[in-house]
């Protein structure tokens, strides 16, 4: 399997020796650990694309003794399997990454969030856990981590859920603000950050933010690890620079027949082949949290939809009215017009509901499932009602 | 102080204000479903949603708390259409057989498509098509998932109220829904049958079973004699259901509407309340005796109440290991049951098979309480129906009974006739009163020492409160309990009830006497009171019972004349061999899901 990654940027998965990372920031200050990934306009690699330094700058403010650090690591969202790869090769990077927040944060307490389907990680992560606690005690970082498995649910993937699903809840959003930096885990102040975003502070560490910098473009810098699959010959994982088109990225991986790109999974962008060129993959055009999923012309699109919305159907947790009711509707919405029970019109009433999802829904899901579906009904309306 | 303009209006508000609340300083309202004032915000219905001037998303005026310079509309293109489709997805997801149902003319959820003029909406059906079944598994609460809109009040009442949690959360998605416990039955649960959850539902997901032709028919059966009983709580929240504020004292109405309903004898409870007061005022001191005097190891103290049967579920439930802790006084609705059929059909002559006997509860678990099996001592079931203060405004109305213009009339007799002490029973520490008077007297002869007899520390809205009187003065017989500081404790609310039963469990709480009531306020804040209720309405309808206290003749339970010419009568003392066969009882353990 190994050989098939082309790595057009070898950041992610460049062995590093962790305990040179630790002995250096135990060397920082703390604030100017911040500065420096605050410097570097690292933005979150989950997909929602904050900037990293300022949460941990607003983490770091906070002045209660116990504060937080979180690893997501339930990489749920369709078609991203990068976190996985990242555990899996270099699992220690991850904890020098949360080490890193700890240290800026003042945290003593880590936790590593892990998606249920990886439960074959643990004896892995274990092993480099062990390995880094002892790193820690050696340099008198006073820093902990534990590892929580999920159960499948793709709502623990939101943070604030993340949180009740640790602390024994049900995994259900929670009302924003407070925000996690001022009332996380366990009511917390919490700097909860995705498995790609703790080892690219690490390389930041390492190599300054200025080099960080030196890729990307003004609103995406440095490389971000893709997940791409569908309809192409090279399916895999590659860490390649922020900034390209769809365009170009279609040229390097599709089939030849390439028909849209769903950038950020189900809850992301559908670009059809005419916007291949003028969109830009990256927080200034179409933000991914790493899944690139290729459809070619022998793909419906009407299927794809269908596919989403099921999954989003089953998937929203249920609380809040415009995700969990709003989801059905657009699944039974669009059922409806393909079997030619509603007309082509309610196609319009379901993109304002979807609107009203995207306005009124309480977390991150709910107002993302607009997004796939008004990208693939604007673009393929007529497969959607023929 | 935050200062930021709502539609353009200008207000300073104290940091931690909701939007929702600042936008109630202006006299906007901003319409709300899962929101409910005794209850955590949940944010989850987003009916609420307002503009934000500059913001991505609605913001859920409930959940979020105003920022310095935040500029609100709440009723923008965008709000509306927003409000709009979350009204319609809500009807989409529920039976909408608004004409059939219990709750008609009394649903949040048809008020606001009323408003919104939803009448005619565009989406799909998602509800008609799919099979439920509604649970009537408990004889007090019926629920019905169709018409049930997510909302969650049920299951925060479940939980931050009354810490039982029988409602709960269960699956996701299209397919989540409230549950229970592996889904069983809500007659199968640790349901205490209390009905707040029923008193908080925006909808008819959840309401409480109801019997009212059973006691048409009797009314309307020659053959029958059907007496009635009225509980203390009911006359001061009855109004409410007939078009009265809250805090309206109704009991001389209520008197007149029963008797226009065709009851052939319209009593009392607060009778058998102040009988109550005999029995388990007599029981504590004999527990005492045996206690201290006596160092009986078998008998059990502190002695807890029994006249709330939700608190008696509970505990059956949650501390089966401190039944016998409990009195063993039947409440005073089934005291007055097994008397209904045994006292009062003697001295009337009438045959007890031909006596039906009717409550009229504040409260849903009353239901439950009278299909007990041990509640059939008078060798009949000693409350044949129950019915809830709402049920009883249903009744009104249906017999086109004018409730406002009625005059006032007087209960008849016998076991009409009532205390003070026996009124107060309907709001939380009221037994506890109501016993102290008696009690203090019986030991000393003397008044309990409190200004107009009114034991003010028991009283109010705390959650857990903690009392004791010093006795002093004893007659010779009580003489073991000169000097004794008698301590009391008073809960009300479940979740209270576990604050204090576990501190009497790590011998935090040390105390001789507790009174627990299951409902928020005492009964007054029953499940069976008119909704809506907070904690306003629930201080209202307090206020109003301890008038109806100073407005009576006799204001402890003693001194009551029926009550003295039933033990000169009929029971011979409080705990009589006759009084055990008819007005005690015994407790089951039950399992704890």
């Amino acid at each position: 399997m190994k050989e098939k990654f082309i790595r057009r940027v070898d950041l992610i998965f460049e062995k590093v020796e962790c305990r040179d990372i630790i002995e250096k920031i135990m060397q920082m200050d703390p604030d100017a650990i911040c500065q420096e990934v605050l410097d570097s306009d690292l933005k979150g690699r989950g997909g929602a694309g904050f900037p990293t330094g300022m949460k941990w700058r607003f983490a770091s403010l906070e002045k209660d003794p116990v504060k937080y650090i979180v690893c997501n690591a339930d990489e749920g969202e369709p078609g991203t399997f990068k976190d996985r790869q990242i555990l899996d090769e270099v699992p220690g990077k991850v904890f020098c990454g949360m080490a890193i927040a700890a240290r800026a944060v003042g945290s003593k307490s880590g936790y590593v969030y892990l998606r249920g389907e990886y439960k074959f990680l643990i004896p892995k992560l274990n092993k480099a856990l062990d390995e880094f606690h002892r790193l820690a005690d050696e340099f008198n970082l006073n820093f902990r981590i534990q590892i929580r498995l999920g159960s499948g649910a793709y709502i623990c993937g939101e943070e604030s859920a993340l949180f009740e699903s640790i602390e024994g809840k049900r995994g259900e959003p929670r009302n924003k603000p407070p925000y996690p930096t001022k009332s996380g885990l366990f009511n917390k102040p919490t700097a909860v950050n995705n498995v790609e975003t703790l080892v690219h502070t690490v390389m930041i560490m390492k190599y300054g933010a200025e080099r960080f910098k030196e890729l990307g473009t003004k609103d995406s810098r440095g490389s971000k690890v893709f997940s791409i699959s569908g309809d192409t010959p090279r399916a895999g994982i590659y860490e390649l620079e922020l900034g390209m088109s769809v365009h170009e990225f279609v040229e390097e991986f599709g089939d030849g027949d390439t028909k849209a790109v769903q950038v950020g999974g189900a809850a992301g962008f559908c670009v059809p082949r005419k916007k291949f060129e003028e969109t830009i993959i990256g927080f200034e055009g179409v933000p991914t949290g790493g899944s690139m999923k290729l459809f070619n012309s022998t793909r419906s699109m009407y299927n794809v939809l269908h596919n989403y919305l099921d999954f989003f159907t089953e998937e929203s947790c249920g609380q809040c009215t415009p995700c969990r009711v709003g989801c059905q509707q657009l699944l039974k919405g669009v059922e409806a017009v393909k079997r030619g029970e509603k007309n082509s019109r309610y196609l319009d009433e379901l993109v304002k509901l979807a609107k009203t999802m995207k306005r009124a829904s309480k977390c991150g899901l709910g107002q993302s499932v607009g997004n796939a579906f008004g990208s693939i009904v604007e673009n393929f309306k007529e497969e959607i009602i023929y | 102080m935050v200062s930021l303009s709502i539609n353009g209006l200008l207000v300073k508000v104290p940091e931690g204000t909701t939007i929702l609340e600042a936008a109630k300083k202006l006299n906007f309202r901003i319409p709300t479903l899962c929101n409910h004032d005794d209850l955590c915000v949940a944010g989850n219905c987003r009916v609420c949603v307002v503009e934000q001037l500059g913001g991505k998303t609605l913001l859920a005026a409930c959940a979020v708390p105003v920022n310095e310079g935040m500029q609100i509309l709440t009723n923008s293109l965008k709000v509306r259409a927003a409000r709009k489709h979350v009204i319609e997805l809500l009807l989409s997801e529920h039976r909408a057989d608004c004409t059939k149902c219990y709750k008609n003319g009394k649903c949040e959820l048809q008020d606001l498509s009323n408003e919104f003029c939803v009448g005619d909406h565009l989406l799909l059906d998602l509800v008609n098509h799919k099979n439920f079944t509604i649970d009537m598994f408990s004889p007090s609460i019926q629920k019905d998932d169709s018409k049930c809109i997510r909302c969650q009040r049920c299951v925060r009442t479940c939980e931050q109220l009354q810490g039982v949690n029988a409602l709960t959360v269960a699956y996701k998605g299209n397919k989540q829904k409230i549950s229970t416990f592996a889904e069983l039955s809500m007659g199968e649960v640790i349901c205490t049958n209390c009905g707040q959850c029923v008193n908080r539902c925006p909808t008819g997901a959840l309401v409480e079973r109801t019997y009212l032709d059973e006691v048409w028919d009797a009314i309307l059966d020659p053959e029958k004699h059907v007496v009635v009983q009225t509980a203390p709580a009911v006359r001061v929240g009855l109004g409410e259901e007939l078009g009265l504020e809250a805090g309206n004292r109704v009991t001389g109405k209520m008197v007149a509407a029963l008797k226009r309903l065709g009851f052939d004898s319209v009593l009392d409870t607060d009778f058998t309340a102040d009988l109550t007061i005999m029995e388990e005022g007599t029981e504590l001191l004999t527990r005492l005796k045996s206690v201290l005097v006596e160092k009986d190891q078998s008998v059990r103290l502190p002695m807890t109440t029994s006249c709330s049967p939700g608190w008696v579920k509970f505990i059956e439930h949650t501390y089966p290991e401190y039944l016998r802790h409990v009195s063993t006084c039947k409440s005073p609705q089934q005291m007055f049951g097994a008397l209904a059929k045994t006292y009062y059909a003697q001295v009337r002559g009438l045959d007890p098979k031909d006596v039906v006997s009717v409550s009229i509860m504040p409260c849903t678990a009353k239901k439950y309480e009278a299909e007990r099996p041990e509640m059939r001592s008078s060798g009949y079931k000693d409350v044949d129906v129950v019915l809830t203060t709402r049920e009883l405004a249903r009744m009104i109305k249906q017999a086109g009974v004018d409730f406002n213009k009625l005059k006032e009339d007087k209960y008849d007799s016998i076991m009409g006739v009532s205390t003070g002490a026996g009124v107060i029973f309907g709001a939380t520490g009221g037994v506890m009163e109501a016993a102290l008077r008696t009690a203090y007297e019986i030991v000393t002869g003397k008044e309990v020492p409190f200004k107009d007899l009114n034991i003010l520390p028991v009283r109010g809205i705390e959650g857990v409160k903690m009392a004791s009187v010093r006795i002093e003065g004893c007659k010779d017989e009580w003489k073991f309990l000169e000097g004794v500081e008698l301590k009391c404790a008073v809960a009300h609310g479940l979740v209270n009830a576990r604050t204090l039963m576990d501190g009497v469990k790590n011998g935090e709480v040390d105390v001789h006497f507790i009174e627990i009531m299951a409902c928020p306020g005492g009964c007054l804040g029953g499940g069976g009171q008119p909704i809506p209720t907070n904690e306003e309405i629930r201080r209202k309808r307090a206020e109003a019972i301890y008038e109806e206290d100073m407005s009576l003749q006799y204001r402890k339970s003693h001194e009551n004349p029926e009550i003295v010419s039933i033990y000169r009568d009929f029971l011979g003392e409080p705990l009589s061999h006759k009084s055990h066969e008819l007005l005690h009882t015994h407790y089951t353990e039950r399992e704890r899901y």
